[in-house]
């Protein structure tokens, strides 16, 4: 139990630790652009005046951090009234400042576009396991025939094949040359179909491999023989007893590519007009050099991912007892 | 080594000689335009047709062999680099330096989507071939980091590691002269795959627009211009022949680094 709780403990405490610096990393981002943010956006023809007035609205004209250290004046401490320290204030009162373009709150402009995004990554997760599944059992119940060499090349084609070819020339087959789907945009729902197939291609692939190497490993357990000689249906043997145990690792894999998928998905989105999170950082955010509402894209999009990837950890260690006690 | 390993080589090598001998085969200059001559067909004159400001695509896209080759062999010398140096020093010493960087700094950045990050850092640092490579090494060497860290702790366990610093050998000694080349297989392997991952990495950067700025012909770059849904109806070869281009050079890399996984670990080849 003693045990237990400090695997915990470290668990949390890590998880802690890469959020904050995660948010730290974002926060100082805004540093890195030449030249300063204002002029960028108000344009050289902005006068002194209105700068000033753009960077107090925006906390600008506040230092960066704690202290500086600059050729000329040496090391510099500026105390606490820094925007490093505001932006913390208000990552955690749920306040990511307002854009520079628009001036509406980034947060509100964020979950607006959310849902849209998570829709996409949970149908382009959905409909890989259903293509590897199936997939990766017929692969690893014929090891080394030709239909396991057949799955097993078109796993690593949708490795290689990026996004952004497999996306068009779906678009390409299934909405210019057979009508089935409207080329791009999210208006009706079954417009999801051509992105999420885009996104989710690589996980089936990825997918695959790993139910077939799994499967092939139980096929070789004890309990496997004993089912058989018990007198089971080979399906059953396989469906109710390899596939369960099998699947344990794949758990793992699906949070940790639920996150991928969530990054991946700026460009299905840009490839489909998809309006989600990605289209808003790339369009609205990078196009228009709205940096405040790149800064929150960029933060809300990776502590997404961290949040899937540390409850698929947690999940995985409830889910198999061996590493739970281990 | 399996077939596919092979089919990896020999497509990897055309693409290496297309980069290398790229003034020699391409038939027309990439930048040079001709608009009464925009999205025509593939043919004897243009083999792989015209874009949309009647530029040979065959010429772009063995140009953009040389791009991709570029920022891939860059991007995978200074992180493996980097990478082994940090991994090294995690490895050897380990105790509280092995702590801090493989428990958090290699955490930190694998707790980043990659391609995220790299597109956070080109947002920010602006457009261009030397903000790229940047961006790609900084999300790219901590893979060669891990791989290398697990492979000192292991080889500096070796007896013929333990004899050296017995008969004194300095630290770097005994990791430059004993363990390094010792270590290096795996390296290959992920070498392999993160060449694959590079030339993945610029092309989707430059189809998002922040890799290399038109008009240079960057695979990427060229798929972005040629994603419209007229271009898709009228013209398809203009995405094409890119987009099998990259497919192509990304698959030969991942089968290379593949059936090096393979051959180079004897518990996966006997499956």
């Amino acid at each position: 139990m003693k045990y237990k709780f400090v695997n915990f403990a470290k668990q949390l405490g890590l998880f802690l630790l890469v959020i904050w610096t995660v948010v730290s990393l974002v926060t100082l981002l805004i540093e890195l652009v030449p030249g300063d943010p204002a002029t960028a956006i108000l344009g050289e023809q902005a006068t002194p005046e209105q700068i000033a007035n753009f960077n107090q609205k925006h906390g600008l004209d506040k230092p960066a951090f704690f202290f500086s250290v600059k050729s000329e004046q040496g090391f510099e401490w500026h105390g606490a009234d820094n925007r490093y320290l505001d932006y913390w204030k208000g990552v955690l009162t749920g306040d990511l400042g307002r854009s520079f373009r628009t001036d509406r709150p980034i947060l509100d402009m964020i979950l607006e576009r959310y849902p849209a995004t998570i829709e996409l990554a949970v149908v382009a997760l959905l409909i890989a396991v259903s293509i590897a599944i199936p997939l990766g059992v017929l692969a690893g119940t014929n090891k080394n025939t030709l239909i396991d060499n057949f799955s097993s090349f078109i796993a690593l084609l949708g490795i290689s094949l990026p996004t952004f070819v497999i996306g068009p020339f779906l678009m390409y087959i299934f909405a210019v040359k057979l009508g089935w789907f409207s080329p791009t945009g999210s208006a009706n729902p079954e417009d999801v179909v051509l992105p999420a197939v885009t996104l989710g291609a690589a996980l089936s692939a990825i997918l695959t491999r790993m139910i077939r190497s799994s499967v092939i490993e139980e096929l070789g357990e004890d309990y496997v023989r004993t089912a058989r000689a018990k007198g089971l249906s080979e399906r059953k043997v396989i469906y109710k007893h390899v596939l369960k145990n099998g699947l344990i690792p794949v758990v793992t894999i699906l949070g940790l590519q639920l996150g991928v998928l969530l990054a991946g998905a700026i460009i299905t989105e840009k490839i489909f007009n998809w309006q989600g999170l990605g289209l808003l950082l790339l369009d609205e955010g990078i196009g228009k050099r709205d940096y405040r509402l790149v800064q929150g894209c960029v933060l809300v999009i990776s502590i997404t991912y961290i949040l899937a990837n540390s409850l698929t950890d947690f999940v995985y260690r409830w889910l198999d007892p061996r590493i739970r006690l281990g | 080594m399996n077939r596919l390993t092979y089919i990896g080589l020999v497509i990897a090598a055309v693409f290496i000689l297309t980069a290398i001998f790229a003034p020699f085969i391409a038939t027309h200059d990439v930048t040079a335009q001709d608009l009464f001559l925009r999205y025509a067909s593939p043919s004897a004159e243009h083999f792989f047709g015209t874009d949309a400001l009647g530029r040979d695509v065959f010429s772009r896209v063995v140009y953009g062999a040389r791009i991709s080759l570029q920022v891939g062999i860059i991007v995978v010398t200074v992180s493996a680099i980097i990478g082994i140096f940090i991994g090294s020093i995690a490895g050897f010493y380990g105790g509280w330096v092995d702590k801090f960087l493989s428990g958090y700094v290699f955490n930190v950045f694998l707790a980043f989507p990659g391609l995220l990050l790299a597109i956070a850092l080109v947002a920010f640092l602006g457009a261009g071939l030397g903000k790229l490579i940047l961006a790609l090494c900084v999300i790219g060497w901590v893979g060669y980091a891990r791989v290398m860290r697990g492979q000192v702790l292991k080889i500096r366990e070796y007896d013929y590691v333990q004899a050296a610093r017995a008969l004194g050998a300095s630290n770097m000694r005994q990791l430059f002269t004993h363990i390094l080349p010792n270590a290096i297989q795996p390296l290959i392997v992920q070498a392999s795959l993160g060449m694959a991952g590079a030339v993945l990495s610029e092309a989707s950067l430059s189809f998002l627009g922040l890799g290399i700025p038109p008009p240079a012909p960057s695979w990427g770059t060229m798929i972005e211009e040629a994603r419209g849904i007229d271009i898709l109806y009228n013209s398809p070869h203009v995405l094409f022949f890119p987009g099998i281009a990259i497919a192509l050079t990304v698959l030969a890399f991942n089968f290379i680094g593949d059936g090096l996984r393979e051959y180079l670990d004897p518990k996966q080849r006997k499956r």
